[in-house]
């Protein structure tokens, strides 16, 4: 009986390891190919630190921004932004950001790479809640 | 392994060109070469004429106009842009700003950047992107002419000339150009590339010291 009781302690601490090593996985899957669609698509303007440029293009350094605006992130790559005013590190930037053919998996992607890069730890940014937030979009 | 041979390979190019430029202390001279014989009395003399920009009229970010002659007694760095580029003109200017951090108390150096997309960029839009760039004063010049001047002057620059695609994009390279006293193309330079954009800060101290640059 004993032995019955930590054969399935164990075998529910093996499969404890087993899921958050996957997530682990999933997380290093997503941040990698996050980095090649990041060096793609948003590094010209947003830079390679994610330092933005100037008055022109907004840094994705501002933390505050990034989790308070964590849900909405989607939208702005996939949709673009156009006559929008933004307050990033506290200054204003007005000008568009030309929409994004990407997937929701690529999203998630570039999104998880973002969100843990530049200062900012957002973990794992997963598909689904990516697929949520495009069905939100304004 | 790999990455090692390739680094080991890029170290020796880059030595090599460094080697170079320290070998001459004297930047080559771009574009057509053309021999001028000249006999005075019975003394035959060749001479080489070097190809040079022509003449242009545009009107900078402030709305001064901007010929050929605003840059006489000047050394300059040209590039061709337009403000809603979405692709290398953030990455050009982002180094660019490099070039104007390093040289825009000196007198004798000028940035010049032609806008390919006049229509759009106009006196205003540049001085607004002037503004957000975070330059100021009259070191860093952005240009709007008439578009087809404009894109038959890329060709004297030696770029590739812009031209527009199905969805009205704006094709072009984001070449930076170095132009001496003489008008004379310099040296040429990936403006997406940072180590390029470095040398071309280099290249302008060694131009800079040229006995004919002075």
């Amino acid at each position: 009986m004993k032995l019955k009781v930590i054969g399935a302690l164990c075998f529910l601490l093996a499969i404890l390891i087993c899921s958050c090593g996957d997530g682990d996985i999933t997380f290093k899957r997503y941040y990698t190919t996050g980095n090649v669609i990041y060096t793609t698509h948003c590094q010209n303007c947003h830079g390679s630190d994610g330092q933005g440029l100037s008055a022109l293009m907004p840094p994705l350094t501002d933390t505050a921004f990034v989790r308070k605006n964590k849900s909405s992130l989607a939208c702005f790559i996939k949709y673009g932004l156009k006559d929008k005013i933004l307050i990033v590190n506290q200054k204003a930037f007005e000008g568009n950001m030309p929409a994004m053919d990407l997937a929701p998996i690529e999203i998630a992607e570039v999104l998880t790479y973002v969100g843990n890069s530049f200062g900012n730890n957002q973990g794992l940014i997963s598909l689904e809640a990516v697929q949520g937030d495009l069905n939100k979009c304004k | 392994m790999k990455r090692l041979i390739s680094a080991a390979a890029m170290l020796f190019l880059a030595s090599a060109c460094k080697f170079n430029s320290a070998d001459n202390n004297k930047l080559p001279i771009y574009g057509n070469h053309t021999p001028i014989t000249r006999t005075v009395g019975d003394k035959t003399t060749t001479d080489t004429l070097y190809q040079t920009i022509p003449d242009f009229k545009t009107v900078n970010q402030y709305d001064d106009s901007i010929t050929s002659k605003s840059l006489d007694g000047k050394i300059y760095v040209a590039d061709f842009f337009f403000t809603t580029c979405p692709s290398i003109c953030p990455i050009m200017h982002r180094n660019m700003l490099n070039v104007y951090e390093a040289y825009k108390n000196d007198k004798d150096i000028k940035i010049i950047s032609y806008t390919i997309d006049p229509k759009h960029d106009s006196v205003n839009v540049l001085k607004s992107y002037a503004d957000k760039l975070g330059i100021a004063g009259n070191t860093w010049w952005l240009l709007q002419g008439k578009k087809e001047e404009i894109y038959k002057l890329s060709e004297s620059y030696l770029v590739r000339k812009p031209e527009e695609d199905a969805k009205q994009l704006f094709i072009h390279d984001g070449y930076f150009i170095l132009v001496d006293k003489q008008k004379r193309i310099r040296g040429t330079y990936d403006g997406t590339v940072p180590d390029q954009v470095t040398h071309l800060i280099a290249d302008i101290k060694t131009l800079k010291a040229e006995p004919d640059q002075k």
